[in-house]
């Protein structure tokens, strides 16, 4: 296992527009990208766990290759500026993901 | 070969720029100067209220830079989303600051005006026939949402600025409008690739942002030929990578393959990023597909009352461990206190070092020795607002929890008076989807001659 803040060198949400927030995780370098890209362990059903919504609120989930970056865009808990709000930006909804360990082909290691 | 660069001073106008980078920037011989000057990012008050999220002073010290490069370089300036939500007195706005500027600078020039603002009548009636359709995750518009707006822009695409350069406007204001279509008109208007253009556009918008190090208040500039474009920063102390470069495509986007916007969709499965030089980077292989209907996106606010907020801490352990119930039972007799005005006020709470900026979400809600505490309340009247905050506010101060203490008083507060009148509050309305008979349909274009 891995933690993701040792393979990324960006991890940040913000609004895409008013009713969507988008997390992007840009990796340090390509061989990292590749290597969660293939187990695919960044996906729809983890980030759903992680921000505990249905995992029909996660609306798109792309890995860019251009950008060496997964992209995960869901819907707002609320509208941007709603009664309620806490983050006009979307800015600061990035630390659930800064806790997260991903598999890294390296699980029986030790044992 | 065909070449046409483009100068992006700044990420949004009155976010200022270094003059030296300025200076690097019109020494490449731009043929155009464009900036955007909106978002929708600082939230519904900026669009709902008509007032800008950017101070008047930064944005007529950054057009003096601007107006007086583009009529000495004689080439055109295109300012899109006025005033930062681009709705009639955003654009008014800006449109005052733009003369005031050209009569300090003894400037003269022809400039186009192009309002972005959808009337009640003429998007009911696009409701009606069938002509709107929400942008993702919206509730379903109703007539009554209309007419409860304040404000109604949609974002116009390249056409109707192409109409006021055809016109010949030397600097074409805008409102509401595709951030990336103020940098594309006049490259699509001259046959570049709208593709190409556009994507361009896409990375101009934001300035420097599409850098390292990255900054939304330094200059980018563009270079665009028949079949790639390149991207460089102005400024010697940033450069432009594959890295940077791509990443920003990303950036506030839903899906970075796929941009949709006025008439057609960005299709960026084909592009490859390149790194040229050591500063710039080579992109090629966008497309543009245009979509029939065109359609644009129409944007909203509507006024829902007043807020007044109060501010405090609290630094008593008992009093943080029994947090939860103590907000309930504040909750309850504000409740009770106003039960006939039940309806017409809301009342919220943010607990700063426990749960203030996720809510739910938060995988770790334990507060920490001290908390911050934000009491909100929102009603159809200031003096109703006014009576809920302050209702709540002293109520929490007093409020007897089993094992209390400090009988004096709860909490800490920073300031007196202790409680702040936000003014009116909003929240987005229309976020939707309208096609259009023509890309022009409701843009109308203006001219002025401004003469100094």
């Amino acid at each position: 296992m891995k933690p993701l803040v040792e393979l990324a060198q960006v991890i940040r949400t913000k609004n895409a527009g008013p009713y969507e927030l988008t997390l992007d995780i840009i990796f340090k370098d390509r061989d990292g990208y590749e290597r969660v890209k293939r187990s695919n362990s960044l996906n729809a059903a983890l980030i759903a766990r992680l921000y505990g919504v249905p995992e029909q609120d996660i609306l798109e989930v792309v890995y860019f290759d251009p950008a060496c970056a997964f992209k995960a865009t869901m819907k707002r808990p609320l509208p941007c500026g709603d009664l309620g709000e806490r983050d006009i930006y979307g800015a600061q909804q990035h630390a659930p993901l800064l806790d997260l360990w991903l598999p890294w082909g390296d699980e029986d290691e030790g044992s | 070969m065909k070449q046409m660069v483009l100068l992006s001073p700044t990420a949004i106008l009155g976010y200022g720029f270094p003059a030296g980078s300025f200076e690097n920037g019109l020494s490449c011989g731009p043929h155009v100067i464009a900036v955007d000057a909106g978002s929708t990012d600082p939230g519904p008050y900026y669009l709902g209220s008509g007032k800008s999220f950017v101070p008047r002073g930064a944005v007529k010290r950054d057009l003096t830079f601007l107006l007086r490069a583009a009529r000495t370089l004689r080439i055109p300036l295109l300012i899109g989303t006025a005033g930062g939500s681009g709705a009639r007195q955003h654009l008014e706005w800006c449109r005052e600051i733009i003369l005031e500027v050209a009569r300090e600078e003894g400037l003269s020039f022809r400039m186009a005006a192009i309002p972005a603002d959808v009337s009640k009548q003429y998007l009911a009636e696009a409701l009606r026939q069938g002509r709107v359709s929400p942008l993702g995750p919206v509730p379903e518009l109703t007539e009554e949402i209309i007419t409860e707006s304040t404000n109604l822009v949609a974002q116009m695409g390249v056409e109707p600025l192409i109409e006021a350069l055809d016109g010949g406007a030397e600097v074409v204001l805008a409102g509401r409008c595709y951030d990336p279509a103020v940098f594309a008109a006049l490259p699509i208007k001259e046959g570049f690739d709208p593709g190409l253009a556009l994507h361009l556009g896409k990375i101009l918008e934001c300035a420097a942002i599409a850098a390292v190090p990255g900054s939304g208040s330094d200059c980018m500039i563009g270079l665009l030929e028949e079949s790639r474009f390149l991207v460089e920063a102005a400024s010697p102390k940033r450069q432009a990578t594959v890295a940077s470069v791509a990443a920003h495509t990303l950036y506030e986007k839903s899906n970075p393959y796929l941009l949709p916007g006025p008439g057609g969709i960005l299709d960026l499965h084909g592009t490859s990023f390149r790194q040229v030089t050591g500063r710039r980077v080579a992109v090629e292989g966008s497309r543009f597909r245009p979509v029939s209907p065109y359609t644009v996106k129409v944007e909203g606010a509507r006024m829902i009352g007043y807020r007044v907020v109060s501010i405090a801490g609290a630094r008593d352990p008992r009093f943080i461990s029994a947090l939860e119930e103590i907000l309930a039972g504040v909750r309850e007799r504000t409740e009770d206190n106003f039960s006939s005005e039940r309806r017409r006020f809301s009342l919220n709470f943010h607990v700063y070092g426990r749960d203030g900026v996720m809510g739910k979400q938060e995988p770790r809600p334990e507060p920490g020795h001290e908390v911050g505490i934000v009491l909100e309340a929102v009603a159809e009247t200031e003096e109703l607002a006014e009576a809920v905050c302050g209702f709540a506010r002293s109520t929490m101060l007093h409020f007897g929890f089993p094992g209390r203490l400090s009988t004096a008083g709860n909490l800490a507060f920073p300031y007196s008076p202790s409680d702040f009148k936000v003014g009116a509050a909003y929240v987005f309305s229309v976020h939707h989807l309208i096609t259009l008979a023509h890309p022009r349909e409701i843009f109308p274009v203006s001219f002025e001659e401004v003469r100094s």
